[in-house]
């Protein structure tokens, strides 16, 4: 894919972010980060992308542990919002349930 | 390339296509509490979909180191995730942001060793993100490992800040990017890449160590875009849009959370940066002995806050290192029996990172729509009997409001003050992480409970329920 495309995408991408996140409420911040972390764990892609063409025990190594680290980020970021999400509970809901 | 390759490129692209229409439409469900666990689990079949993509092609190959990052990776993660204690929740975001821009780091430096074994340096609209990416990478890396040490408290949570600090960070981004420059100039050289990395790594350290506890949620936030932004530069480099979009979606939806955080507090980002809550709080300790303070005991609380019409409880770190919101919780649910009103004040920054006081209460079961946000709230406190904080401190501080001079002045906060009577539940004399001291405390209306905030409110509902 020749730069511009790919800047061209940048640029569009950077507007889609903005837009995405705009008006968020206090009470979802934590979550929201913590969903857009496990997200940029996408660069995981990047090690599995180099890993079949370098050479060499040492750019191996160094591409294994990018692998691991990209894994930690995704696997536990969206684990992690899970947990704080599965918490939110609308107001009412929990007691009314308790005392039927 | 051979027969073997039997996934067309195209199929690759659209699946992408589909990965990014996931993540987009997840995060969008992330910002309604209703859709929100939808929305996250929506991101994650997308990223599940990117990946599949990625394995499927055709240049991709080395199958089983990837199983076995994947698998080292994962075996870390799940634990890590599943144990957590809510209240370490900042510490392990910043943990998981951390090992993502390492992974950032990582690859740039293969994919520059790959170059120079393969001839030399690559053409400069791969080398400049290559470059980028090694930069903000470790910066975030080394950054991130520090915020998680203060937050955990293996370093110490007061700023610490070396004589000419800001003179020595930008000596060490000077360095950075200078090597940068002469490799882009057509140096090739692996040391002066490796120069790069270390330089950014000990920019990432000098950078957040002087950072105040007070400002971390922001730190956090501004981490998480510069991962986002070095993942899209990577992106560039090694021509994947995946990676492009997946990162550039969260460089910018960071900077906008970061820049709600410090809206917040009525700070530019560049004037937290600058060297933050730092030295400027060095009359905290005369004026603890000049004035006095009212300290009161669980069963004067009790009855105040029984016979109070409406409650507002305003809580911060202190509860959260308490792990205090459950007994908060029964509190308030014994006094809305005898008919109180009960609200919460959430501060944007209360705690260590934002929505964190919200993460705590929601675990406790408490409905996240009785927890009113600081705009909602502050209009109530004249009409409120007692305002009980429990273990918050600079987000209270009139001095915000009142005092030109303090470090804090003009950041919004909650009244309290303004509330018949005030309760501050504390562990101790100590200002707060920010090292500011706390007028509110010395005001008239102000009693303050010492003690540990889960233990003192258990004696609180203890009294309530003998009344």
């Amino acid at each position: 894919m020749d730069l511009l495309t790919e800047l061209t995408i940048l640029i569009l991408g950077a507007f889609v972010g903005f837009e995405v996140i705009s008006k968020i409420p206090n009470t979802l911040h934590t979550p929201l980060m913590s969903a857009t972390n496990a997200i940029h764990g996408i660069v995981l892609l990047g090690g599995i992308l180099l890993i079949g063409e370098v050479s060499g025990f040492v750019n191996k190594l160094i591409l294994v542990i990018a692998i691991a680290f990209g894994t930690i980020n995704v696997v536990g970021g969206f684990l992690v919002t899970d947990r704080m999400l599965e918490m939110f509970k609308a107001r009412g809901r929990p007691q009314e349930a308790e005392e039927k | 390339m051979t027969r073997l390759a039997a996934v067309d490129f195209d199929v690759i692209r659209s699946l992408y296509i589909v990965a990014f229409a996931l993540f987009i439409l997840g995060l969008r469900l992330v910002t309604h509490p209703r859709t929100a666990r939808r929305g996250n689990l929506i991101a994650a079949i997308g990223m599940a979909v990117a990946l599949v993509a990625t394995l499927l092609i055709d240049t991709v190959g080395d199958y089983g180191l990837i199983a076995l990052g994947i698998a080292v990776g994962t075996a870390v993660g799940i634990p890590a995730a599943r144990n957590v204690k809510m209240t370490a929740m900042p510490q392990m975001v910043a943990l998981f942001n951390g090992v993502g821009g390492g992974a950032v780091a990582l690859i740039s430096w293969a994919d520059y060793r790959h170059a120079l074994a393969g001839g030399g340096n690559p053409p400069l609209e791969t080398l400049i993100p290559i470059l980028f990416a090694a930069i903000i990478g470790s910066v975030s890396f080394w950054g991130s490992n520090i915020a998680f040490g203060k937050l955990q408290e293996v370093i110490p949570g007061r700023p610490i800040q070396l004589p000419g600090q800001r003179f020595i960070n930008i000596g060490l981004l000077a360095l950075a990017v200078g090597c940068a420059v002469a490799i882009a100039a057509g140096t090739e050289s692996q040391p002066l890449f490796i120069l790069i990395l270390v330089s950014a790594a000990v920019l990432g350290n000098m950078f957040v160590l002087p950072i105040g506890g007070a400002d971390m949620p922001v730190v956090i936030s501004l981490l998480n875009a510069f991962t986002g932004l070095s993942a899209a530069a990577a992106g560039i480099a090694l021509d994947n849009v995946a990676l492009i979009v997946g990162g550039i979606i969260v460089g910018a939806s960071g900077s906008i959370l970061t820049n709600l955080m410090a809206e917040a507090m009525n700070r530019s980002i560049g004037n937290i940066f600058a060297g933050g809550f730092g030295g400027v709080t060095i009359t905290a300790g005369d004026r603890e002995e000049a004035k006095p303070v009212r300290s009161t005991d669980p069963s004067d609380v009790a009855i105040q806050l029984a016979y109070a019409r409406k409650v507002v409880v305003a809580p911060g770190y202190g509860m959260a290192v308490a792990q205090a919101q459950h007994t908060v919780k029964e509190l308030a649910a014994e006094l809305e029996k005898r008919g109180i009103e009960v609200d919460y004040a959430i501060h944007p920054v209360a705690g260590r990172m934002p929505g964190h006081m919200n993460v705590l209460l929601a675990e406790a079961d408490v409905p996240y729509d009785s927890l009113k946000e600081m705009d909602e709230i502050n209009p109530e406190f004249p009409q409120t009997d007692v305002a009980l904080v429990i273990g918050a401190n600079d987000v209270t501080n009139p001095a915000a409001r009142e005092q030109s001079d303090s470090p804090i002045y003009g950041m919004p906060i909650l009244d309290v003050d303004k509330a018949g009577a005030v309760v501050v539940l504390k562990r101790s004399m100590n200002t707060g992480f920010a090292g500011i001291d706390n007028p509110l405390f010395y005001k008239d209306n102000t009693a303050l409970l010492f003690g540990d905030a889960k233990d003192s409110v258990q004696k609180v509902l203890k009294e309530v329920e003998e009344l």
